[in-house]
């Protein structure tokens, strides 16, 4: 193993008296991909802040090559050879490629007057270091996030850093993108460079990473070569108990909830048909473009269909509109949940019942108690950590402003529940919350739809599958089939979209 | 590849301005022939001049995330205040010091909205409403409202410095272009070099495209917006000098309400309200449009008095312009 490059002692850190991390110790080793895993909010990315110099820890000591830091500044760790691509990617929306990837050493070397050939040509360098292919000139708000996430690691590249950080960095992507990644990060490691990454996904991790550290509520709890892990392990450090991956297998039950029959919308699905009784879980998988979204958007009105029906609950409805489907109590959970869902500036109670202020209204203002109460209600059963309900979204950690839209349409009591990637960037605990949940609802009786490229979720807690491809429905299973035989289904034709 | 790209072009927020701004034009020169003639290019010339150093300011502010809404009062205080001063004999007869005085003016209200911006924290608009507050509130308390025409000898001199004029045949009358116009050609130029070929230009897009990620890329954020204002400030003064040159008079609301009209010039030209956007030429063709709406409605046999309401619908047209190529770009809106 490599030797130490950076080196963590007794680190604390308490925003506003409340502490995030309670003395952790961690060592980065040149050469070695090194994963940090655990729970929503337990203070990963806050860690991550700590080594790059933007927040300064409470206490503790930091050790860079062996040099201890003190009142480390972000370009002090820039210097030092650190490099982090956050969570967001913090790139430039209205800049080009070649612009995002070169401006911070345009910045280091004291530029004044700018070069554009200069500046393609670095990211040129960049772009082939990692065997990324992009248009220099193409602006990043044109880009999708795996490309996105592509020009933050150029940037980071580029800077010959000797550590590289990266938070989180597979939430968006898709099962091919993260490979890709891999690939460009097992490439970095061959460089002799440190690897520090964020991941709570263990199936994601295992063939890559090197060395575990997993933390619990700001405090150690493990760390390991990966080979000391297992499934069982994994869960237990991450959560402090076990978990059993029992089945969804409800009661089967003749009382329909929803049917749909033979709709279609030109470019987006074709002949869609299923049905779902009380107590039934449906899960919708498929490839990206496949129609697998539009389908789930069809029950909420966002992609109407244009011929076929749909009859909820014994009668036929019209979905043309977000506005019918509210009117027929229909929740949707959107896949952009941070930016389509919430109002990060605002309380955690205003966001939770965002969706529901008409339960609230009386004669005169509203009733601010029970919004409070049902608030905390749901914090709880989604296990949401923050300080209290009353503060802004933004202080959330990612996972946990994820828990709080999902809160918002739990508290509008849907008929029926459309979720799209319902646990995406959320940790096993978390995630095992929300499929009780969704269990508990399906009980109940209100018809819960997901769209999601998470097998072990899929046939976890489906009951009935639907695989699509190409806008069809290509299989439509009660769960007889394991997760290999859906990979079979979905790659089948996979090669040949690849060369398109 | 190349045809995708040039359809892109086609149909860009600023190619569709200029269709907008060529039938505009038709439509206003098939009912009125008169509009054909070199005098409309000059009356332009002069009506846009003000608008358009004013929407270079408000470019400025507005690609780093902001918006200003001071400029017409911090331009009424550089205007007035060395007026006042000429008037009572404290400065001498040299437009030099004039022009000083009024640097002096912007650089404090600019270096004012700078400090309550980037190092207060206080929203754009807050900020810049409150130094408008008080740049005004400042002028009502301390000179009244007594319009001032006396000035320099030299700014008389450069009133009667023009360019060229066209005397129109049929009527007699003559359109003098001034030689100010190269104030907002030198300005137009040097801003366009120093936003898209220095760090600091580039920091500016950067910081309005993503703030916190300007600040950890090391773009020294504070720095670069506290100069903005202060640009903005000297930029301002210097267009209300050119004011009282033209206009042979200074009153302390002369530039009063003029904001509206500038915001809706780069909004149509192109700048994001959300900062990060908004380029020189853009600017130019968003204050064509509107300076063409407001003097050539009447053209179209339409009332004056509709002027407001016109802009209000340019604008209202530039947001809906910009909001619907977003949409665009994500596929679905
Ligand atoms: N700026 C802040 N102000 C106040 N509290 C904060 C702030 N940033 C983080 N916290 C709190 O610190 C704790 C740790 O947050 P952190 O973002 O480090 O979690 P995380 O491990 O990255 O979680 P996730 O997996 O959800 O991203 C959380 O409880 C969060 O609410
Ligand atoms: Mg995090």
């Amino acid at each position: 193993m490599g030797e130490v490059f950076v080196e963590l002692k007794g680190i604390k850190k308490a925003y506003e008296g409340v502490y995030a991390l309670k003395g952790i110790d961690l060592a980065l080793r040149k050469g070695e991909i090194h994963c940090l895993a655990g729970g929503n909010g337990c203070g990963k990315s806050t860690l991550i802040k700590t080594i790059s110099g933007v927040h300064e820890p409470t206490a503790g000591e930091i050790y860079i090559d062996g040099q201890q830091m003190n009142h480390m500044k972000p370009l002090d760790a820039i210097e030092k050879g650190i490099q982090v691509i956050y969570q967001d990617f913090a790139v430039f929306p209205n800049l080009t490629v070649a612009e995002n990837i070169a401006l911070n050493t345009e910045i280091k070397d004291r530029t004044k007057v700018v070069s554009y050939k200069r500046m393609r040509e670095l990211a040129g360098k960049a772009m082939a270091q990692i065997g990324a292919d992009l248009n220099p000139d193409a602006r990043l708000e044109d880009l999708s996030v795996a490309g996105k996430q592509m020009v933050a690691l150029c940037r980071a590249i580029i800077n010959n850093p000797k550590l590289l950080i990266l938070d989180e960095p597979t939430t968006a992507l898709t099962a091919k993108e993260v490979q890709k990644l891999w690939g460009v990060l097992r490439n970095l490691r061959e460089q002799n460079i440190a690897i520090l990454l964020v991941d709570h996904k263990f199936d994601e991790i295992r063939p890559l990473v090197d060395r575990l550290t997993i933390l619990r509520n700001g405090e150690f709890v493990s760390s390991g070569l990966i080979s000391e892990y297992g499934h069982v392990r994994f869960q237990k450090d991450m959560t402090g108990h076990d978990f059993s991956t029992e089945k969804y297998r409800p009661e089967p039950s003749d009382e329909p909830i929803l049917s749909v029959e033979h709709i279609s919308s030109k470019g987006n699905y074709e002949d869609i048909s299923f049905a779902l009784s009380k107590g039934d879980v449906l899960g919708i998988t498929g490839l990206l473009g496949s129609g697998r979204n539009e389908i789930a958007e069809a029950l909420f009105g966002l992609c109407p269909a244009e011929s076929g029906k749909i009859v909820l609950h014994g009668k036929e409805v019209k979905l043309k509109s977000i506005k019918d489907a509210v009117k027929h109590e229909i929740g949707f959970v959107p896949e952009d949940r941070l930016t389509e869902g919430l109002f990060t500036a605002l309380p955690i109670t205003d966001n939770t019942v965002a969706s529901s202020l008409k339960k609230y209204v009386r004669a005169f203002g509203l009733k601010s108690f029970e919004m409070g109460e049902n608030t905390k209600t749901w914090m709880k059963r989604l296990g949401v950590v923050a300080v209290s309900k009353d503060v802004p979204v933004s202080s959330l950690s990612g996972g946990n402003a994820q828990k709080v839209v999902l809160g918002k349409w739990l508290n509008t009591n849907p008929k029926l529940l459309v979720l799209v990637g319902p646990s995406v960037g959320m940790d096993v605990g978390a995630k095992a919350e929300i499929h009780a949940i969704l269990r508990d609802l399906a009980q109940t009786g209100v018809g819960v739809v997901m769209v999601t490229d998470d097998l072990s979720e899929l046939v976890e807690n489906c009951n009935r599958i639907l695989i699509v491809k190409d806008h069809k429905i290509i299989k439509s299973s009660d769960n007889s089939l394991s997760k290999k035989e859906i990979e079979a289904l979905l790659m089948g034709s996979d090669q040949k979209e690849e060369e398109a | 590849m190349n045809r995708t790209k040039s359809k892109a072009f086609f149909t860009s927020n600023t190619m569709i301005l200029v269709y907008v701004i060529l039938a505009f034009s038709v439509v206003v020169a098939l009912r009125q022939p008169a509009f054909l003639s070199p005098a409309t290019p000059i009356n332009l010339c002069r009506a846009g001049l003000f608008t358009f150093c004013f929407a270079l300011c408000e470019m400025l502010v507005m690609i780093t995330g902001g918006i200003d809404v001071s400029f017409p009062a911090i331009g009424c205080v550089s205007m007035y205040v060395p007026m006042v001063l000429y008037d009572r004999g404290i400065l001498p007869d040299n437009g030099l010091y004039f022009v000083l005085v009024a640097l002096l003016c912007g650089l404090i209200f600019g270096l004012l909205n700078g400090v309550l911006v980037s190092y207060l924290r206080i929203p754009s608009l807050i900020a810049t409403l409150a130094t408008s507050s008080i740049a005004s509130g400042f002028l009502a308390f301390a000179f009244g409202v007594k319009d001032l025409t006396a000035m320099p000898t030299a700014f008389t001199k450069i009133y009667e410095m023009n360019l060229v004029t066209y005397t129109d045949p049929a009527s007699g009358l003559s359109y003098p272009l001034t030689v100010l116009i190269f104030v907002p050609v030198v300005l137009a130029v040097v801003m366009a070099l120093i936003l898209r070929y220095t760090m600091g230009g580039r920091g500016l897009y950067a910081m309005g495209g993503n703030l916190s990620a300007a600040r950890i890329v090391g773009f020294p954020v504070r720095r670069l917006q506290f100069t903005t204002y202060i640009v903005s400030g000297l930029i301002t003064s210097l267009t209300a000098v050119m004011y009282v040159i033209l206009m042979h008079n200074a009153s302390t609301t002369a530039l009063m309400g003029n904001e509206m009209l500038v915001i809706a010039a780069c909004v149509v030209g192109g700048c994001s309200l959300s900062g990060g956007k908004g380029t020189i030429g853009g600017v130019l063709l968003g204050t064509l449009l509107i300076t063409l709406v407001q003097n050539h409605l009447n053209m179209l046999g339409i009332d004056t008095r509709w002027q407001t309401l016109a802009v209000g619908i340019v604008l209202l047209f530039g947001v809906l312009m910009t909001s619907l190529q977003a949409g665009r770009g994500k596929g679905r809106v």
